[in-house]
């Protein structure tokens, strides 16, 4: 068999732990070989011992039949394996081109020839149907230009092997398209694709071959054609899987959030949210459904008093709380689940147990006159790391240690047992594994049944339709449709989201 | 790798590099022909070596204390604290100033100097932290420019208002003075005073205040994570201004213990008293936390105390001394560099 | 995390300073060898002194190394070892290094312990009330106490006959003066210089600025460079560190420009070296003030039994504590009899020089 890559019993070891344990990765000349499992399961780490940054206990590692030891990125890359990082390593400032040379800058004199490398670059954007404009800078193109931006990079550099990390969890659904067109070029061309990733439709939409990894041991390799999500899924997570969420029809009784032509600016002072209106009442789950950057965030921050509005009014229970700060209105009963939940979400360098009362640390029982009661802390940390599942050693282990699914839940925890009459959801699944995403969309609609409005924002088509009872399409700062996730499709939200008004049947 | 160290080594790294330090300084002392055991003999000698140098080291360990104190707190508010220096003139001179004015008895004036001093240095941090909260300005620019107003300003005060253009203002009375005539006979005549206690005094509220109140806790959560804070609903410009006010505050009772207790005047300074600046060095090595800094002054104070003394006794000049703590904030200002030392070690022990 | 790596680069950065600071001092450190704790043993006298210098270092090139110049001239005469038991010097870092080295001093059996500079007086008042068995000098600066001598300078003499060589050497009849810190001492040196130009060159303006800091070389060029700027051609300057700027500038411009007459007047020392650029030498003369005479002086009278115990001493040109440097090159013989004839008259009395402005 004729294998561009081999990881072959790799072991490797952390102070503690066992991230890989004995993981065998074969790749295949031209093919898109996905890299499946769940968030901690090992999957970074073996990528990061095939691009050089880890070095192995056990294991060898051959490159086109040879055995090879990458103790550097930069072995890695002579090697022709690239790697494409879900956090993109670019320079705001520089254009396309000077980032794609950056290090391997071609020189004339002592110059560097700039002309020649934005033809190169050029070239390589053609050949591989990239559409990128050498001379743009990185902080006017969208995100999804700068991850092509990362993949010329590679391609530059001369990667045959390309190592994709999560590449679609910052994508719209129109640029996961495009991304996967990208892909089959590159096989075309000659290329081999690693894809990390823990979606299983991904999978089954443009991989040919698969491994499963689960909690460091390799799990098994199947042909992805003839697979179901949910035999992945459960070979992934190790038990069965209910993909369809279960949940009763919604029983929405009285309006609990009120918008009416509400404008904010954002943060450059340009309109983003302008003249919307949206209702959410007690027993309903509204999801809000648009290509990212058409409002969504101005919109949050503006119900939770994270940014001042320009005009109209938002409603709580009846009560104009527009005019409230943060604190005031996160005690008139409004939960908030950020879609940053490193930024926003967390203190990471807090212990875990401090994170759980951010915003109740200062009332009883937590504190009394000002000081702080640490043992009621700790106790009201330990209720929630048990009901809500998060895996933690200990309530004073900083939340940075905590992996990205139970920091998610910690703060679902935290915003759900302040039991808010409106419950605000941000991308609540971003990057987690179906586990999580599962037990996530459990505790919402669970929320829902309780009598509570939910509010969710999600660029994930699946959940908003799986997971909402209504489904508001955003699009420029207005909502411009109210559908029924029942009556609708993804082709139909994907063209409202795009911005088309009519309603269009299914192609 | 190392993105977090263990308490472990948060404890560690210090100690390695204080003793790097030493060993550092021990070489030097070697290569330029002096006898390094002597040195650091003459050096324990003038600093624990009799009643009188132990007064003395501890009268230094007082400011530098405070020092600690107020770079510490304002950096675990995630705030750059340049301006220590500053912030104790100015409480130096407030507190000289407030002792001269008054004629109260003593209960009353005591404290009052020494608040004013605290009030002076926390007005003095006010500016830089309400530049930060309203107008971004950043910390570190408006907080060195106010060393040189501080300094130019309290020689101004000192010269034109508070004394008849002399160089030096009156001591201050008796009723406003840390002095301790107590300590100076037990310990034959040192400058040790009374402010050592306030000094451990103001560890514990340092402690109490960062630890253990809800202040404490929206102090830290800024420090960490404004937008996380901001989200929970705490206001971080206030909490900017208000860590500002006590890192001010800190620094200026270290001003007043220098004013009312080691000088008991006020004086024309030609340059900076550069407790402040050792203030930074001392928070981080001890690691901006209470008992660390405590640890910290106390090195800091025994090293320059007893350097005095290093060329009479052992003929090794007393700038080895800075080298020598030099060397240690350097290591411990690359703590990477010991903690992967301590990994191989680890690895290799293996 | 971007505010620690800042944080880390700001204190490697101060680390990094410290370290080059500390050896850059350190060098010129070394002239202190020979000391050592147990040599102390005096053979020929009982007699031990020790100076406490101020923050300035022993090596200031300045009063403080005039003073231990002084020191070690009478251990060399009178067989005294360096080190306890004989003379040695005590380093302030810090203004709070001043009290426990005086106390140090004592505490080492010193006879006689120097504190050198008016900074040092407050704490030379409280040691010597504390400490009744030995005796203190104070140098440029009055203190009470029946064991302790003032001494002083009278540096308006010495001002006035380098401001004779400043009113004779304008041309543009536009002098400076540069002073550290405004003080009733410096204000000695500028109102002697004034009525020094004033004898020779009434029409000569004399422009009189403060740097407020002793030790600010960049403060000094910058000043010397608006005066320089403006038409001046020579600056006095007692300021200490920051009159090394006042040399830096004017060099510069000689450098640029050998026709140009800039010129400086040195100060405390003979300031001739520091003025030399290329075969050019823009030190015009210096206004010495021999700290080291003093020293001698006052130590060989506590040697004697004849301490000047709560008196007064003024040193002036008649008792050789102040005179105009021994460098001489650039001074015509004329403005150096001129100088000579003043210096005369100062001595006979017949000139009585102001020693505050106005």
């Amino acid at each position: 068999m004729d294998y561009v890559v081999e990881m072959l019993n790799i072991r490797k070891e952390f102070p503690g732990i066992v991230a890989n344990d004995n993981i065998t990765l074969q790749l295949k000349k031209g093919e898109i070989h996905a890299l499946l499992g769940e968030n901690g399961a090992g999957k970074s780490t073996l990528m990061n011992v095939l691009f050089g940054l880890y070095q192995p206990e056990k294991g060898e590692i051959k490159v086109k039949g040879k055995t090879v030891k990458i103790t550097s990125p930069n072995i890695a890359n002579d090697l022709g394996i690239g790697m494409v990082h879900q956090h993109f390593m670019l320079v705001d400032t520089f254009t396309v081109t000077e980032n794609i040379v950056l290090g391997l800058e071609p020189k004339k004199g002592l110059n560097i020839d700039m002309k020649k490398a934005e033809k190169d670059v050029q070239e390589i954007s053609d050949r591989y149907g990239l559409k990128v404009d050498p001379k743009a800078k990185i902080a006017d193109i969208s995100v999804g230009m700068q991850q092509r931006v990362e993949i010329l990079k590679t391609l530059y550099r001369g990667a045959e092997m390309l190592i994709f990390d999560e590449p679609t969890a910052v994508l719209t659904p129109q640029e996961i398209k495009e991304l996967t067109q990208i892909f089959r070029t590159l096989i075309k061309e000659g290329k081999s694709i690693i894809l990390i990733t823990h979606k299983l439709k991904e999978i089954i939409e443009v991989c040919d071959r698969v491994t499963v990894i689960r909690k460091g041991v390799g799990i098994e390799t199947l042909d992805v054609e003839g697979t179901t999500p949910t035999q992945l899924a459960s070979l992934m997570v190790g038990r069965e899987v209910l993909f369809k969420t279960d949940k009763k029809p919604a029983v929405p009784k009285d309006t609990v959030l009120e918008i009416s032509k509400l404008n904010v600016k954002d943060s450059r002072g340009v309109d983003a949210v302008r003249n919307l209106d949206l209702t959410v009442r007690s027993g309903e789950i509204v999801g809000i459904a648009g290509v990212d950057g058409n409002g969504q965030s101005e919109l949050i921050e503006a119900i939770t008093g994270l940014k001042k509005i320009q005009s109209g009014s938002v409603k709580l229970n009846g009560k104009e709380i527009s005019k409230y700060k943060t604190r005031k209105i996160t005690e008139a009963g409004v939960g908030h689940i950020p879609q940053d939940r490193h930024k926003h979400g967390l203190v990471l360098d807090f212990p875990i147990g401090d994170n759980m009362v951010l915003q109740t640390y200062y009332s009883k029982p937590y504190s009394k006159y000002s000081v702080l009661n640490n043992k009621e802390i700790n106790k009201q940390a330990k209720k929630l790391i048990q009901e809500f599942d998060v895996r933690t050693p200990s309530e004073t282990t900083p939340a940075r240690a905590l992996s990205g699914g139970n920091q998610q839940k910690a703060i679902i925890g935290r915003e759900v047992d302040r039991d808010p009459d409106l419950l605000i959801a941000a991308q609540p699944t971003r990057g987690l594994d179906v586990g999580a995403i599962e037990f996530i969309h459990k505790r919402l609609i669970e929320q829902r049944d309780n009598g509570k409005a939910v509010l969710l924002i999600s660029f994930e088509l699946e959940e908003i339709l799986n997971v909402s009872d209504r489904i508001a399409v955003i699009y420029e700062g207005n909502i411009i449709a109210i559908v029924d996730p029942k009556e609708t499709t993804e082709q139909e939200l994907g063209l409202l989201m795009a911005g088309s008004k009519k309603k269009v049947g299914a192609e | 790798m190392f993105e977090r160290f263990s308490r472990f080594q948060k404890i560690l790294i210090p100690l390695i590099s204080v003793v790097l330090g030493l060993i550092v300084g021990a070489i030097i002392m070697l290569v330029s022909g002096f006898n390094p055991i002597q040195g650091y003999a003459a050096l324990l000698k003038g600093s624990l070596g009799e009643s009188f140098y132990i007064g003395e080291t501890i009268r230094q360990i007082t400011p530098y204390i405070f020092a600690g104190l107020a770079v510490a707190f304002a950096f675990r508010t995630g705030l750059f604290n340049i301006g220590v220096e500053g912030q104790l003139l100015v409480g130096w001179v407030a507190s000289v100033w407030v002792g001269l004015a008054f004629d109260l008895p003593k209960i009353i004036h005591l404290p009052m100097a020494i608040l004013a001093g605290a009030l002076a240095g926390a007005l003095w941090a006010f500016i830089p932290g309400i530049l930060k909260a309203r107008l971004r300005v950043h910390e570190v620019i408006v907080t060195i420019m106010m060393n040189y107003i501080a300094l130019h300003f309290c020689n101004y005060l000192i010269r034109f208002v508070i004394s008849d253009e002399q160089n030096t203002t009156d001591r201050v009375p008796e009723s406003a003075s840390l002095k301790s005539p107590f300590f100076e006979t037990l310990t034959e005549f040192s400058t040790m005073h009374y402010g050592i206690f306030l000094a451990l005094a103001a560890v514990i509220i340092y402690y109490i205040i960062l630890e253990r109140t809800t202040t404490g806790f929206e102090l830290r959560s800024v420090g960490f994570n404004q937008n996380a804070s901001e989200y929970a609903g705490m206001n971080v410009n206030r909490n900017i201004v208000l860590s500002m006010l006590i890192s001010g505050a800190f620094a200026g009772l270290g001003g007043a213990m220098e004013g009312l207790g080691t000088f008991g005047y006020g004086f024309i300074h030609g340059a900076f008293s550069g407790v402040g600046f050792d203030g930074i060095a001392v928070a981080l090595l001890g690691g901006n936390v209470a008992l660390g800094i405590v640890f910290a002054a106390a090195l800091f104070g025994i090293l320059k105390q007893g350097a005095l003394i290093m060329p009479l006794e052992s003929g090794v000049p007393t700038e080895l001394v800075e080298i020598v703590i030099a060397i240690i904030i350097f290591f411990v200002a690359s703590s990477y560099i010991i903690a992967y030392l301590l990994q191989r070690l680890k690895k290799g022990a293996k | 995390m971007k505010k620690r790596k800042f944080g880390m680069a700001l204190s490697m950065f101060l680390a990094a300073g410290t370290v080059l600071a500390a050896c850059g001092s350190d060098e010129a450190e070394t002239g202190n060898e020979g000391g050592n704790g147990s040599g102390g043993e005096a053979e020929t006298s009982e007699f031990s002194v020790a100076m406490v210098t101020d923050t300035g270092g022993v090596d200031d090139k300045s009063f403080n190394q005039s003073a231990w110049e002084g020191l070690q001239a009478f251990g060399a005469d009178n067989g005294l070892e360096e080190g306890t038991g004989g003379y040695t010097y005590f380093q302030s870092n810090n203004d709070a290094d001043y009290v426990t080295n005086m106390n140090t001093a004592v505490r080492n059996d010193f006879d006689l312990v120097f504190g050198v500079g008016f900074l040092l007086t407050e704490a030379i008042q409280q040691v010597a009330a504390q400490q009744t068995d030995t005796n203190f000098a104070i140098i440029d600066s009055v203190a009470e106490g029946d064991n302790v001598a003032s001494i002083t300078f009278k540096e308006h003499e010495g001002s006035f006959l380098v401001g004779v060589a400043a009113g004779l050497t304008t041309e543009s009849n536009k002098i400076g003066f540069v002073g550290g810190v405004e003080s009733d001492l410096i204000n000695k040196f500028a109102a002697g210089f004034k009525a020094g130009v004033e004898a020779v060159n009434p029409d000569a303006e004399v422009t009189i600025e403060f740097a407020g800091d002793f030790n600010n070389a960049s403060r000094g060029q910058q000043m010397a460079a608006a005066m320089y700027g403006s038409g001046v051609d020579v600056i006095y300057h007692a300021a200490g560190g920051t009159g090394n700027g006042v040399f830096t500038e004017a060099k510069n411009l000689k450098e640029q420009d050998p026709d140009r007459a800039v010129w400086v007047i040195g100060v405390d020392r003979d300031q001739y070296e520091e003025g030399q650029v290329g075969d050019n030498n823009v030190t015009l003369t210096s206004m010495v003030k021999r700290v080291d005479v003093a020293v001698q002086d006052v130590s060989k009278r506590a040697m004697d039994g004849d301490f000047p115990g709560g008196e007064i001493i003024e040193y002036g040109i008649q008792e050789e504590g102040i005179a105009i440097a021994e460098s001489q090159d650039n001074l015509t013989q004329e403005i150096l009899d001129t100088i000579a004839d003043y210096q005369q008259q100062i001595v006979d009395g017949e000139i009585e020089v102001p020693s505050t402005l106005e």
